[in-house]
């Protein structure tokens, strides 16, 4: 899979060069879109919830400075040691120490976007540490040297037969085995060797608690608890817009996410840890890696309320018909798509056009990140800075210097019309991308206006 | 009342036909309708490309021409939308003004001149395509992501009309992939979202597809015909003038 090289409409192209496997890849996120509208039904406070979420976040990032500081207090009380990471790179360097203090090379991981975002597994595998991670859908795709598609799914651009491949190619497993019963267990009984082996274990955090300092990791396979409680050494990496006031609030939240991801009332497991076990060490990496430049944007700062549920990946018409990869980021799809650009403009300047605007995005997230708004307000941004594609801004100039003066429009269009009629080879060739898979309108003889003038007193 | 008549440009140039629907349309309801002559496009183009900065000497146009009318009306929500949140001038009281009195066509009907008969018979299958701007911009209809009460305005209109057989569509307001330049820029997404929404529409067995903005329309246009397909395209004010 060679996607995370192109730009998201090449990649796309690529993607969709297999049409029934787009038809599948649609149809199964659409089926978890689905589940999640009955989730949502079946709440008949669901709206009213999604607004405290939304003005619980709102706090959050007017407060911020104050609830870290709270939270860092609380958790050292409670015998957490508290790191805080500027950039990807402290981060990553904060947690090789770690693992080497404790004297080992191997590491446990469960699921956490931010290790993605800042690379640690390659740093670390760099650095001579064999990391695992115990998320199956995260081991899939570790496995085949592929970064997760998806927030939540991870491996859900991977068919059983693709998964039966890897398991056989890494695991033994029969070949051509694709009965998910017996490629799961393949998978547990190798992740329980690891999980027994490993002293130390990584996972996210999906919710930090100021008023208490105690953090709750939210999964449905159990692997956190697994890796934390079998390990000498807990790690916790969050990005610092992890954080919430009060522990009443994870009574909105808890609600809100597994429903909104997945459509289940809530993740098999919520696990709140609150202070290391007797001989266990726990420590917390609070990460900024951008966040406070995001905060700072009065444009862009809601995009930090997110909860990371993926409903917006799933709604997403585009996602979906693009595949995750295509979007070259650790985080695919809508929000994504305006978290990437704020890390590095130049490299993601093409995302926030891989959407119609049609806003699906911010009506299905559960805490009111205007999503659409955002990606408009950024494509903004990214021409303005110059991120464009050659020629696109003196095209765009010269559409406006037509459209905005009447004589010059009129003129463009019974040109237009014109060609359309007379010569349409000029127009249905293969360097048309609208001709591509669509026919061109049929042109009329007059336009509105010629008829509006020639009937208008009739 | 004193309605300026809006025409996007696209349909000024390439659907005269949904332009004089409309204007008969509002002239059927009693509507005192006037085109100002002038006018070219609300800029979106270039604005949704980034390029909103480019746009200013299209406010002034619209500004221009639109000023003074009781209401602005226009058969596109999307650009409709586009004037509603991003027109500003240098007269921006003016512009101000523009901005709250335009309307889309089908919100125009049923909020203001609150049109409860029609006459107009259509005797066939129709699948309304709602158009995301429309209906999520401008809450034409509720969205399915939404946990409230189901409306649509468009459908209300619809069903004024003789022998007309609206269907349910298996998703009944996913994005049709056209996007403004998206159609081109993202050309292999955008068509294969115009099949899979067209797939729906024939799965039902319609003979036409309606919306409120001829831009989707146009983009499904497209794909029907190059699947020769005898399913035809309408704007909703083509079917709401439509007589046998």
């Amino acid at each position: 899979m060679n996607q995370l090289n192109l730009d998201h409409a090449s990649a796309a192209v690529a993607f969709n060069k297999d049409e029934p496997r787009v038809d599948w890849h649609d149809e199964t996120l659409w089926f978890v879109r689905t589940k999640r509208d009955r989730a949502a039904a079946q709440l008949p406070e669901w709206e009213q919830l999604r607004e405290a979420a939304s003005q619980i976040k709102n706090h959050v990032l007017s407060n911020m400075h104050d609830l870290l500081a709270q939270f860092e207090e609380n958790a050292k009380r409670n015998g957490i040691t508290v790191h805080w990471a500027e950039n990807a790179d402290e981060h990553n360097a904060i947690i090789h120490k770690l693992i080497q203090d404790a004297g080992v090379t191997r590491m446990v991981k469960s699921k956490s976007m931010l290790t993605e975002e800042c690379h640690l597994n390659d740093y670390l595998t760099r650095h001579g540490i064999e990391v695992i991670d115990s998320d199956l859908g995260e081991r899939i795709v570790q496995m085949r040297k592929e970064p997760p598609s998806h927030i939540v799914l991870p491996a859900i651009h991977l068919k059983k037969s693709d998964v039966g491949e890897t398991f056989h190619e890494h695991l033994g497993t029969e070949k051509g085995a694709t009965d998910p019963q017996y490629l799961t267990e393949a998978a547990r009984q190798h992740l329980r060797d690891t999980f027994l082996t490993r002293k130390v274990a990584l996972t996210g955090v999906n919710f930090a608690i100021a008023e208490t300092g105690g953090f709750v990791v939210c999964t449905n396979e159990g692997n956190a608890d697994m890796g934390a409680h079998l390990a000498d050494v807990h790690i916790a990496a969050m990005g610092f817009e992890k954080i919430i006031p009060r522990a009443e609030h994870l009574g909105v939240f808890l609600r809100l996410l597994a429903r909104s991801a997945t459509g289940q009332p809530i993740t098999t497991f919520s696990s709140h840890f609150h202070r290391p076990r007797p001989g266990q060490e726990m420590h917390i990496v609070i990460v900024d890696n951008g966040r406070s430049r995001q905060l700072g944007r009065p444009d862009f700062r809601n995009s930090l309320k997110c909860i990371r549920c993926a409903a917006c990946l799933n709604t997403c018409p585009v996602y979906r018909r693009s595949g995750g990869h295509s979007y070259h980021s650790a985080i695919a799809g809508p929000i994504g798509s305006i978290l990437a650009p704020n890390l590095d403009m130049k490299l993601n300047a093409d995302l926030p056009f891989a959407s119609t605007l049609c806003g699906s995005c911010s009506n299905v997230c559960p805490v009111k990140i205007d999503i659409h708004d955002q990606l408009y307000k950024w494509r903004q941004v990214l021409m303005k800075e110059g991120y464009g594609p050659g020629g696109k801004t003196a095209a765009m100039k010269a559409m406006a210097t037509v459209l905005e003066s009447p004589s010059l429009y009129r003129m463009a269009g019974k040109i237009g019309r014109g060609v359309l009629r007379f010569t349409p080879v000029l127009a249905e060739n293969r360097f048309n991308p609208w001709y591509n898979q669509r026919e061109m309108p049929e042109p009329p003889a007059e336009s509105f206006r010629d008829w509006y003038i020639n009937n208008k007193k009739a | 009342m004193k309605v300026g008549l809006f025409i996007p440009c696209y349909i000024d140039q390439f659907y005269p036909k949904v332009a004089i629907a409309t204007l008969k349309l509002l002239q059927n309801v009693g509507c005192e309708v006037d085109y100002p002559l002038q006018q070219t496009c609300c800029g979106q183009p270039m604005a949704n490309s980034g390029y909103e900065h480019l746009t200013g000497g299209c406010n002034e146009n619209f500004v221009r021409n639109f000023s003074g009318y009781d209401y602005i009306v226009s058969p596109s929500g999307s650009c409709t939308l586009h004037i509603k949140h991003h027109l500003h001038a240098s007269n921006e009281s003016e512009a101000s003004s523009i901005r709250s009195r335009i309307y889309e066509l089908t919100e125009f009907l049923t909020d203001v001149v609150k049109v409860s008969s029609l006459k107009a018979t259509f005797p066939y299958r129709v699948g309304l395509h709602q158009s995301c701007h429309g209906q999520r911009g401008l809450h034409l209809a509720q969205m399915s992501e939404l946990m409230a009460p189901p409306f649509s305005k468009p459908a209300q209109l619809l069903n004024l009309v003789d022998g007309l057989d609206l269907v349910q569509l298996d998703r009944r307001d996913e994005c049709c992939g056209f996007g403004g330049t998206f159609c081109v820029t993202e050309e292999a997404v955008s068509a294969k979202m115009g099949k899979d929404r067209v797939a729906d529409h024939l799965r039902h067995g319609v003979n036409y597809i309606t919306g409120v903005d001829v831009s989707c329309l146009m983009h499904l246009e497209g794909i029907l015909k190059r699947a020769n397909s005898a399913v035809q395209v309408k704007h909703i004010a083509e079917i709401l003038t439509a007589t046998v």
